[in-house]
């Protein structure tokens, strides 16, 4: 994340979560995948080192009806020249891998076989007790426990501490929180749908949007394409042939043109610190 | 149709032009070529018995197969795309009037035998093609006669 890796450092993308399905490989194993959908996931704006003191792109995807946009949102989707977005995320990319303000990413922006990561939010459980919220044994379902089969047992010791210690496991709410899943193998993408078949769940609810980028604590995926992979312009891969037109490009955008500047550290991943998958 | 079930109906598809899955019904014995992986090399073993379950579900079809192997019920289920399955071999079709045969796990030898379905929808259509040829003839025997 840090360092000469900062060097390279392409966009995410905005994806919705359509369910889970199974695909048989071509050696007859069974792969648990599941399917993420690129609705119009388009550049919105740009943050540069110069103007903003870091590099990155930010994105929306979904299409929302107008009279649900408020007027700030509007003005700033029309001032980019793309229809009205359902969520708008920000991606931390290297000043090399900025992509112009329009331009809408597809799905083979990730190459078969790369692992990425995929941030969403949990679903939400509510209020949960000690044994679904930390996997707590419970009591025994006899040997005298009256009422209190799911309940914590002890919280700690005696007088002498006289208190509870704090960050002591309890019951609480559980889930709706930001997770990310770390190292999923991409199975598949399909660019006329915009489908990405990624092996394994990712966190959160069918029709919920997730977040998915090259997997940080992998190498930097060396067949997938540079900028991004991008619709229009004739070229259908977007690999080498888009590569050039959009570094040529890039100082035409709205923002400013990109800084000659070493790259911003981007040591605070906006991803977060890693986290487990566990709520 | 959603996209996930387009996905599982394309899979389908591409799955049964590859292997193509007979129509068969639990109380039918059928023969099942299963793929093998033994180290490097590759084999098929059979594994025959009568198919006592069937599930519907698409892409995620499966059946169940018991045999009586040395004195020892065993039941395998196979996923009816799996590419794994090289062929699927109906060997006899058997009269039952259950969909799910679970009811044989808890018999032995002549109580759990299933009969055999000897009028079949093949032989019935071909007895009465066989009847309307015949009707046919007998009709123009009678025309040739009124004439």
């Amino acid at each position: 994340m840090t360092g000469s890796q900062s060097a390279q450092r392409r966009s995410g993308v905005i994806a919705e979560k359509l369910g889970m399905t199974r695909v048989f490989a071509d050696d007859g194993k069974h792969v648990p995948v599941t399917v993420l959908k690129l609705e119009s996931c388009q550049v919105t704006a740009q943050r540069t080192a110069e103007s903003h003191g870091y590099s990155a792109v930010q994105l929306g995807a979904g299409k929302a009806k107008v009279k649900n946009v408020n007027a700030a949102m509007r003005g700033h989707f029309s001032k980019a020249k793309v229809e009205p977005k359902r969520v708008v995320a920000e991606f931390r990319v290297s000043e090399d891998a900025l992509i112009d303000v329009g331009q809408e990413i597809q799905a083979d922006h990730f190459a078969t076989g790369q692992f990425v990561d995929v941030v969403g939010t949990s679903i939400g459980k509510g209020f949960a007790g000690g044994m679904k919220r930390h996997n707590f044994s419970g009591l025994r379902a006899s040997h005298g426990v009256s009422i209190s089969h799911r309940s914590l047992g002890s919280t700690g010791q005696c007088q002498d501490p006289g208190k509870v210690f704090k960050g002591k496991k309890m019951a609480g709410h559980m889930g709706a929180v930001r997770r990310t899943a770390q190292n999923l193998e991409v199975v598949s993408t399909d660019v006329e749908r915009g489908l990405i078949l990624i092996r394994g769940g990712v966190p959160g609810p069918e029709s919920g949007f997730v977040f998915v980028s090259d997997a940080v604590k992998r190498d930097f995926p060396k067949d997938a394409p540079f900028p991004a992979s991008l619709s229009g312009g004739g070229s259908e891969e977007g690999d080498s042939a888009e590569e050039a037109p959009v570094e040529a490009a890039a100082p035409e955008a709205e923002e400013a043109p990109v800084a000659q500047a070493p790259a911003a550290e981007d040591g605070a991943d906006e991803s977060a610190a890693p986290e487990d998958k566990k709520d | 149709m959603n996209i996930i079930e387009q996905l599982n109906s394309e899979n389908v598809a591409k799955l049964a032009a590859e292997r193509e899955v007979p129509e068969f019904a639990s109380g039918d014995t059928v023969r099942i070529h299963v793929k093998v992986v033994e180290g490097t090399r590759e084999r098929v073993q059979v594994f025959e018995g009568v198919c006592i379950a069937r599930k519907n579900r698409g892409l995620n079809s499966s059946f169940t197969v018991r045999k009586i192997s040395h004195g020892e019920g065993v039941e395998r289920v196979f996923p009816l795309h799996s590419p794994r399955i090289a062929e699927i071999e109906v060997v006899k079709r058997g009269v039952v009037r259950r969909a799910k045969l679970y009811y044989l796990r808890g018999r032995r030898g002549k109580s759990a035998r299933i009969r055999e379905k000897r009028d079949d929808r093949a032989t019935r259509a071909a007895k009465e093609e066989a009847k309307a040829i015949s009707k046919k003839a007998a009709e123009k025997q009678t025309g040739a006669d009124a004439e």
